[in-house]
C-alpha cells in the first residue's frame, strides 16, 4: 500500500529512505531526526536514558516521582551488578494518583522521601521527575533541596521528563545530576589515578575492566555508575584521568569536568581483544610512566594468550556467518563491527537507535562498502534487511530477540538483559562462545527455509 | 537477602508504594488490542511509554510487539498532542496498513487534556481513515487503575468502536475473556466449541501472541478477533463477561448500547467457577458433552487422589483481582487456607469478593497495596505456598517459600502463553504445578530416613 524504493536490493519505504544507506554509497544516513509519528520505534524516552545509567549507584535511593508504570517498568530489569548494597534493585514509587494530578504532588514526595530516608539510610537519593511531574509543575528541585537540608544527604532531583526529547537528552540529565554530586578537585591529584565512565557493570563488566587498570598500577577512584557508591563518585574529581566507555551515555558528564576541573578524558572500548588492549594502552600513554606501559604490555600478552585458542576454534567454526548489528549507541556497534571481523563474520546491516552524522561517517568507515547502514528503524525494516541479507546472527536488545527468533536467526542479546559479561579479554571469549552457541545450535535447523534433510525425514528413518 | 529492607513489622505508609503489584493503564489497553486481527495499537504520548510496555509484553511472552506512539515532544506537551495524533493515524495506515488502530491515552495526553474523541472527529473529516477501516481509542491515564482497568477500559473501547444496535439477534454468544493469557483464550473457546456454542471471543490473543516459529515475520499474526465478527457482536444473544473487573464494564456497555443481556462470572479457575462458565453455556444452548465431562472428572480425580497434600496448607496471593477471587475459592475448595491476598489494582469490592471466596472473615486482603506489604504480612504469618508473577521471587526465595507462578508478567519461565489455567484442563495444570512446588519442596527439606519415593 505505502511506497517503497530499493536501497541496493532491499526494499525500504519511502519515508524512511534517507535513514537508510550502504556503507559505500555517497551518503550518510540522515540521522538524529525526530521519529515519524505513527512509527513503530525501537526509541525510548528521557527518563528512560536517566533511570539506566543512574540505575546501578548501588547504595542511592532511587525514587521515581510519577505514575506506577514508569516504576514498574525499571525495576530490576537491567543485571548492573553490585557488590555490596542492593538498594537500587528496589523500586520505589509515589504511585501518583488523581488527586495530586490536580493538587500537586510535593506534598507526597516529601514525605516518600522523608519516610525512605529515615529507614534506608542511603548515602544520596536521587528523584526523578516523570512526564506527569513535569506537567503538573511540582517543584522537585525545591522538596529536593529541602529534604536534603533536612537529613542531611544529597538529595537530587534528575530532570527525566519523558517528553523532553529522547533517551540521549536523558543521559545528559543523568550526567547533570552526577556532576551536581561531585566535589571540588583537591590542590594535589593523586598521580596515577583514574575514572571509569559509561560502563555499567551488567554482569560484572566493570570489576573486570577495573581489575585490568588496577593491574597496570593506576588506582581507580570512581567507576560511574557500574557498581557505583556515592562516596567514590564525590571524590571522582580527584583522578587524573576520566576514561569514558560507551558512546552517548557519558560523554556529557566527562566534557563537564574537563571544564570545570580541567580534567582530560579519553574515549575507549572494552569489547573486543582490538578494542581493549587499544583503551589499555591509550591510558598508559596518557600516563607516559614506563612502569604502567610494561604492565599494560604484560596483560595484553598475557591476556590474549589465555583466550586465542578458544578464539581460534570459534573463528574456524564461524567464519563466512553474515552478522546484522542494531544497537542504542554507535560506539557499541563500531565495536561489534569489529569483534564479529574477527570472529570472521561480515557485518551486513548494522544501525543503532541514536548515532549521530560523527558516529554514523566512523560506522561507514568501518563497515564493508554493501553493508545496509540504518537509523532509527523499526521491525518491520530489519526483518526484510535481515533476510534480504540472508544473515546467519543478529545483535540487538529485548524488542530485537523475537524477531531474529521468528525469522529463524541466531542471536545475541548485547543490552541490558546480557547474562554475560562481555567487556574486555575474557569477555570477547565469552562474547564469541556466546555467538558460537547460537550460531551453530541445532535448533535453527527446524526452521522450514533451513529444513535439512535431518530434520525433514522422519524421526527413526535412520537417514 | 534481596529484600533485606523490608522490616518485620508491619510500617504502614501513606506516600509511597514500594514493589508495587500492578502497573499502568496502558500496558493491559494495548494487550487487549493486540486481541483484534489486524489491529495496531499506538500509544497516544511519550515514546518512552510505547517502548516500556512492548518491551515488558515481549518479555513476557517471547513474541514480537507492534505498536505505534504519537512521539511527544516538548512542543506536543504544551500545545497539544492532536497533530501528533492526526499525522500518526496517517502514518500509519500509509505505512502499516492496519485494519485498525486502537489509541490508548497516557498520562500524559490525559492531562494536557487531549480530546481523542475530538482528533477521531478531525481525522475522519481529513479523510485520513481509509474507507473500511477503523480508529477506536480508549481513556487510559496512568494515574488511575492499574493495567486491569486499561484492559477493561480498550474492551469498552472495542465495543463503542464496533457495536451497532439493531439488526437480526443472531444464533452467537459474545465471550469477554478477561485480562489472561492467550492459552486461556484458546481454551475458553475450545470449550465453547465443544459444548456446540458459537461463541466471538474478544479480545482474544491467542494466534497472537503464541504464534509458530516460521522462519517469516508477520506484523499482523494470523489471530485474533477479526473486524467482521466484531461489527456484528451488536446482535449477539447474550454476553458472558468472564471476571468482573476485567470484561464487566465492557459487557454492561455493551447491553446498555445493543440491549446485548450479560451476566458477568467469575475467571474459570478451578473447578467451581469453571461449572459456573459451562452452565451459562448450558443455558445459552449447549451441551456437556463426554469429552468435557471426562476432563471435569479427571480435574476431581486429581484432587481427590492428593488432597492430603493440599488439606491445611496456606497460601499467599498477590496478582490481579478477578483471577484472585476465583484462586481463592479453588485454593479454599481444596481444603487450603488461603491466608493473605493482595491486589494492587484498586476496588473496594475487592476485600468482600475474597472473603466470600475463602468462607472467612479471617482472611488478610488489601486492595491498592504491594510486594512490600506482602512480605510484612508473610514475615508475620509464614505460608508454605506463594502464588505471585515473577516478582514473587524475591520473597520466594528469601522467605524459602515455594512459588507457583502466575498472572502478569512472567519473565523468566514458559508455559503461560501456551497451557491454559482456566477450564479443567487449567485446573489439572495448576493441581500439577501446585503439586510440583509442594512435593519437592518436602523432598528437598526430608531427612533420609524420610525422603520417600512414592507419594
Amino acid at each position: 500500500m505505502s511506497a517503497t524504493v530499493r536501497i541496493s536490493d532491499v526494499p525500504v519505504l519511502a519515508q524512511r529512505a534517507p535513514q537508510v544507506a550502504l556503507a559505500g554509497s555517497g551518503a550518510a544516513p540522515s540521522c538524529g531526526t525526530k521519529s515519524v509519528a505513527g512509527s513503530v520505534s525501537q526509541r525510548a524516552c528521557v527518563f528512560c536514558g536517566s533511570r539506566v545509567v543512574l540505575y546501578p549507584v548501588a547504595d542511592a535511593l532511587h525514587l521515581v516521582h510519577g505514575p506506577i508504570g514508569c516504576a514498574a517498568y525499571t525495576w530490576d530489569i537491567r543485571g548492573a551488578l553490585s557488590s555490596g548494597p542492593q538498594l537500587h534493585r528496589t523500586s520505589f514509587c509515589t504511585d501518583l494518583s488523581e488527586r495530586e494530578i490536580i493538587y500537586g504532588g510535593e506534598k507526597k514526595l516529601y514525605a516518600a522521601l522523608c519516610a525512605l530516608i529515615d529507614r534506608e539510610r542511603p548515602a544520596a537519593a536521587f528523584v526523578y521527575a516523570t512526564c506527569i511531574a513535569g506537567i503538573i509543575g511540582d517543584d522537585i528541585g525545591g522538596v529536593c533541596k529541602r529534604v536534603a537540608r533536612e537529613k542531611g544527604i544529597p538529595v537530587v532531583p534528575v530532570q527525566s521528563e519523558g517528553f523532553r526529547g529522547t533517551k540521549k537528552d536523558g543521559y545528559r540529565a543523568a550526567c547533570d545530576a552526577l556532576f551536581s554530586l561531585i566535589e571540588p578537585p583537591p590542590r594535589e591529584r593523586p598521580p596515577l589515578s583514574v575514572n571509569i565512565l559509561g560502563d555499567f557493570n551488567i554482569a560484572g563488566e566493570t570489576w573486570e575492566v577495573k581489575r585490568y587498570f588496577e593491574r597496570m598500577g593506576l588506582s581507580v577512584v570512581a567507576t560511574m555508575t557500574g557498581d557505583g557508591r556515592i562516596a567514590d563518585i564525590r571524590r571522582a574529581a580527584s583522578a587524573r584521568l576520566n576514561i569514558v566507555q560507551c558512546s552517548g551515555s557519558m560523554m556529557h558528564l566527562a566534557r563537564r569536568l574537563e571544564e570545570s576541573a580541567g580534567m582530560p578524558y579519553m574515549r575507549a572500548s572494552f569489547f573486543g581483544i582490538e578494542d581493549t588492549a587499544r583503551a589499555l594502552y591509550d591510558a598508559a600513554d596518557f600516563f607516559g610512566d614506563a612502569a604502567v606501559h610494561g604492565a599494560a604490555r604484560e596483560l595484553v600478552k598475557s591476556e590474549v594468550a589465555a583466550v586465542t585458542p578458544e578464539l581460534s576454534r570459534i573463528r574456524a567454526r564461524c567464519r563466512g556467518k553474515r552478522g546484522a548489528v542494531y544497537v542504542g549507541g554507535a560506539f557499541k556497534a563500531m565495536s561489534l563491527v569489529r569483534a564479529l571481523r574477527s570472529l570472521g563474520i561480515t557485518t551486513a546491516v548494522a544501525g543503532t537507535q541514536t548515532g549521530n552524522a560523527d558516529d554514523y561517517a566512523a560506522l561507514r568507515g568501518l563497515c564493508d562498502p554493501d553493508t545496509v547502514i540504518v537509523d532509527d528503524s523499526n521491525p518491520r525494516e530489519l526483518s526484510s534487511l535481515l533476510l534480504a541479507r540472508g544473515v546467519d546472527l543478529f545483535i540487538g536488545g529485548v524488542k530485537e530477540r523475537p524477531i531474529a527468533y521468528k525469522l529463524g536467526i541466531g542471536f545475541c542479546d548485547h543490552n541490558h538483559e546480557r547474562k554475560l559479561g562481555l567487556a574486555g579479554f575474557a569477555g570477547m571469549a565469552r562474547f564469541a562462545r556466546e555467538v558460537e552457541s547460537t550460531v551453530a545450535s541445532p535448533v535453527f535447523r527446524f526452521v522450514p527455509r533451513n529444513a535439512a534433510p535431518a530434520s525433514g525425514a522422519p524421526l527413526g528413518s535412520g537417514t | 537477602m534481596l529484600l533485606r529492607h523490608t522490616p518485620e513489622g508491619i510500617a504502614e505508609r501513606e506516600a509511597l508504594t514500594i514493589q508495587p503489584a500492578k502497573t499502568c493503564q496502558p500496558i493491559g489497553a494495548m494487550y487487549a488490542a493486540l486481541g483484534i486481527h489486524r489491529c495496531l495499537p499506538h500509544s497516544h504520548g511519550s515514546q518512552g511509554c510505547c517502548a516500556y510496555h512492548r518491551s515488558a509484553l515481549t518479555r513476557h511472552y517471547k513474541e514480537p510487539v507492534m505498536a505505534g506512539t504519537s512521539s511527544f515532544t516538548e512542543g506536543s506537551a504544551v500545545f497539544g498532542g492532536q497533530g501528533n495524533l492526526l499525522d500518526a493515524i496517517q502514518n500509519i495506515f500509509s505505512i502499516y496498513d492496519p485494519d485498525v488502530i486502537a489509541v490508548h491515552t497516557t498520562c500524559l495526553s490525559e492531562t494536557i487534556g487531549d480530546d481523542v474523541n475530538q482528533i477521531m472527529v478531525k481525522a475522519r473529516e481529513e479523510k485520513k481513515i481509509p474507507e473500511g477501516r477503523f480508529v477506536i481509542k480508549a481513556s487510559t491515564p496512568s494515574y488511575v487503575g492499574s493495567h486491569v482497568i486499561g484492559f477493561s477500559n480498550m474492551v469498552k473501547g472495542i465495543v463503542e468502536g464496533f457495536a451497532a444496535p439493531g439488526g437480526a439477534r443472531g444464533g452467537f454468544v459474545n465471550v469477554i475473556p478477561g485480562f489472561v493469557e492467550p492459552s486461556d483464550m484458546a481454551e475458553i473457546k475450545r470449550i465453547a466449541r465443544l459444548m456446540g456454542v458459537t461463541a466471538l471471543v474478544f479480545p482474544d490473543t491467542s494466534g497472537v501472541l503464541d504464534t509458530p516459529q516460521t522462519g517469516s515475520y508477520e506484523m499482523y499474526p494470523a489471530g485474533g478477533a477479526p473486524v467482521s465478527a466484531l461489527l456484528g457482536m451488536g446482535g449477539g444473544a447474550s454476553t458472558i463477561a468472564l471476571g468482573p473487573i476485567a470484561s464487566g464494564p465492557g459487557a454492561r456497555l455493551l447491553d446498555t448500547r445493543c440491549k446485548v443481556p450479560c451476566e458477568i462470572l467469575p475467571l474459570p479457575i478451578g473447578i467451581r467457577a469453571t461449572d459456573a462458565l459451562v452452565n451459562a453455556l448450558r443455558a445459552r444452548g449447549g451441551n456437556v458433552p463426554d469429552e468435557l465431562a471426562f476432563e471435569r472428572g479427571q480435574a476431581v480425580d486429581i484432587i481427590t487422589d492428593m488432597q492430603q497434600y493440599f488439606f491445611g496448607k496456606k497460601a499467599a496471593l498477590i496478582g490481579d483481582p478477578d483471577h484472585l477471587v476465583s484462586l481463592t475459592g479453588f485454593l479454599t475448595d481444596l481444603g487450603m487456607l488461603v491466608r493473605h491476598v493482595i491486589t494492587g489494582t484498586p476496588g473496594k469490592k475487592f476485600v468482600t469478593r475474597i472473603k466470600e471466596a475463602a468462607q472467612t472473615d479471617d482472611v488478610n486482603v488489601r486492595e491498592m497495596s504491594d510486594y512490600f506489604y506482602l512480605h510484612q504480612l508473610v514475615k508475620s504469618e509464614p505460608v508454605d505456598l506463594l502464588f505471585g508473577n515473577s516478582y514473587a521471587k524475591y520473597m520466594s526465595r528469601d522467605e524459602d517459600i515455594p512459588l507457583v507462578r502466575m498472572g502478569f508478567p512472567i519473565y523468566d519461565r514458559i508455559g503461560h502463553q501456551y497451557f491454559p489455567i482456566v477450564g479443567y484442563r487449567g485446573a489439572m495444570r495448576l493441581l500439577e504445578r501446585m503439586l510440583d512446588a509442594i512435593l519437592s519442596r518436602q523432598d528437598r527439606d526430608a531427612p533420609e530416613e524420610r525422603f520417600e519415593l512414592v507419594m
